[in-house]
């Protein structure tokens, strides 16, 4: 494995319920670099990042974190090696039981001794880096979806982690929070030292602040290259995919018979 | 025909084979539960929050249903009693039908509906918007952290509620036997101190509610983990903590009073 790539899968496959999920991925994510992935939904992103965090084991091929294959560790190992990751989920998945404060705490509490002086500043810390130390009294139902989003972020640095994993970071968001989120996400890869890979679907955003692409097609790479590169593509799907055209190699129908067929048949049975 | 038998028996098969693997599921899960609840005992806090949220936010309707309980255990107990001249037993037949049968079961019944229902949303809400998975993700152990401190809160709930149940309902029987009807005061107290055995009756009572706190609370943990991550799952895993706790404590109960009361 190369000293600049923290992350690095070879010849994965993964399967669910006999249904082939991933087929053949290689990626690297060099150190200190924002990679996304990017694909329709259901293309097999999400689980990419899954597969990277140790919550599914392929069913053939490596991923390695950090020189680790990640499979291969037991319980202890992958925790271990969690705690230098930090991953945002597609709506944040703050503790709803707990305050902004408290969930961006949680990990410090949990893994260090550090007292709760020192825990206080660094809370405030990581929410003045998002630009909330104002709100970390407020309870997350109390948060709007970009503002929980940014705890959220918040939450995942918490441990300055190696590895950033963003799945999703830009649905639902409005354009100001959206600005906001990838601007942060560059920002603090870079501030970290860290790596980061952005599972989205959102190409104008991701492509503002992304080092490199991977295209996910039905479990496949079907390009890969440089934000530039991608703009310019002439691979078909991705050519659909960066403009947003609504036919082409992603068809607009739903698989089905013709429509003529179907009609003709339908008369036949009203006889 | 034959194929409509044999697809029919096939199904029956499926869903007995299935039932059993999920048997097997949950005792595995029990297992891990035990296995991981160091941290629940160690961090005690943790369970003690959530014997408040289990066991102290009952105790309304706990105390509210003992009571009511008891005042028709009044009621009936003096009718019959009053064919047989013994009135003045009032006091034994309400406490011992407390201590031994209906504080632990009714306590544990509605211990079921309002705190293992909260418990399996909860926890099936907790996975359906990915809190267990970030859990997961920051290197800390669900079963340990959200789980083993939900079922320790509720075992320790248990015996407790179904103890002030039967007190309350005690009490609800002093109410209507001795101020309603006018029971003799000394009779109904000195009677039933006389008959009530404290290893025979009120340590078993206490077995009994034991036993059916980690019952409830093992359907609930179990049912929420597993509740498939989608409102109508969540709403499904919840009635079937409610029936399935139901029926397990009332099964639970007649086996215990099978060992516990009977051949003496």
């Amino acid at each position: 494995m190369s000293q600049e790539s923290l992350v690095e899968i070879r010849d994965l496959n993964f399967t669910y319920d006999s249904r082939p999920v991933l087929t053949g991925i290689n990626m690297t994510i060099p150190r200190g670099k924002v990679v996304a992935v990017m694909g329709i939904s259901g293309c097999g992103k999400t689980t990419t990042l899954r597969l990277i965090g140790g919550q599914l084991k392929p069913t053939s091929g490596t991923v390695r974190v950090g020189g680790q294959v990640v499979h291969e560790l037991d319980s202890d190992g992958l925790y271990k090696l969690r705690r230098r990751m930090g991953m945002l989920f597609q709506f944040g998945a703050l503790f709803t039981d707990m305050s902004v404060y408290d969930n961006i705490a949680f990990q410090m509490r949990e893994h260090t001794n550090l007292p709760e002086a020192l825990i206080h500043d660094l809370v405030m810390l990581k929410l003045h880096a998002v630009g909330l130390r104002g709100a970390h009294r407020l309870m997350p139902a109390e948060l709007s979806g970009g503002m929980a989003r940014r705890v959220a972020l918040a939450r995942a640095i918490a441990l300055d982690p190696m590895l950033m994993m963003y799945d999703e970071p830009f649905a639902g968001l409005d354009p100001i929070s959206l600005a906001i989120i990838g601007e942060l996400i560059r920002k603090l890869n870079d501030a970290l030292g860290a790596s980061s890979i952005i599972v989205t679907h959102d190409v104008q955003e991701s492509l503002k602040i992304v080092d490199y692409v991977y295209f996910v097609s039905e479990g496949r790479i079907v390009a890969e290259g440089t934000a530039e590169d991608m703009k310019n593509s002439k691979v078909p799907y991705v050519h659909q995919f960066v403009w947003g055209e609504a036919d082409g190699p992603v068809p607009f129908q739903y698989p089905s018979r013709p429509y003529g067929e179907e009609l003709m048949a339908s008369a036949v049975r009203r006889g | 025909m034959d194929n409509s038998l044999t697809r029919a028996l096939r199904g029956l098969g499926q869903q007995f084979t299935s039932r059993i693997w999920r048997l097997g599921y949950a005792s595995r899960f029990f297992l891990a539960l035990l296995l991981h609840s160091g941290t629940a005992l160690r961090r005690l806090h943790l369970t003690i929050r959530e014997i408040y949220f289990t066991g102290v936010l009952s105790l309304i309707i706990i105390l509210v249903s003992g009571l009511f309980v008891g005042m028709v255990l009044g009621l009936q107990g003096y009718d019959t009693l009053a064919r047989y001249g013994s009135t003045e037993a009032l006091g034994v037949l309400v406490s011992l039908s407390l201590v031994r049968e209906l504080g632990p079961v009714v306590a544990a019944l509605l211990f079921a509906s309002r705190a293992g229902s909260a418990i399996t949303a909860e926890i099936g809400m907790m996975k359906a918007t990915e809190q267990l998975s970030a859990m997961e993700m920051m290197a800390v152990d669900p079963i340990a952290r959200v789980v083993a401190p939900r079922f320790w809160g509720g075992v320790i709930s248990m015996p407790l509620l179904a103890a002030l149940f039967s007190a309350m309902g005690i009490f609800g029987g002093y109410l209507v036997g001795v101020q309603l009807i006018g029971v003799d005061e000394g009779s109904f107290w000195s009677q039933m101190q006389a008959a009530v055995d404290f290893r025979e009756d009120i340590v078993n009572g206490v077995i009994k509610s034991f036993v059916f706190g980690i019952i409830v609370s093992w359907v609930a943990v179990f049912e929420g983990y597993d509740a498939e991550p989608t409102a109508e799952g969540v709403s499904g895993a919840t009635t079937r903590t409610v029936v399935t706790s139901s029926l397990a404590i009332l099964a639970a109960d007649f086996i215990l009073t099978a060992f516990m009361f009977t051949g003496a």
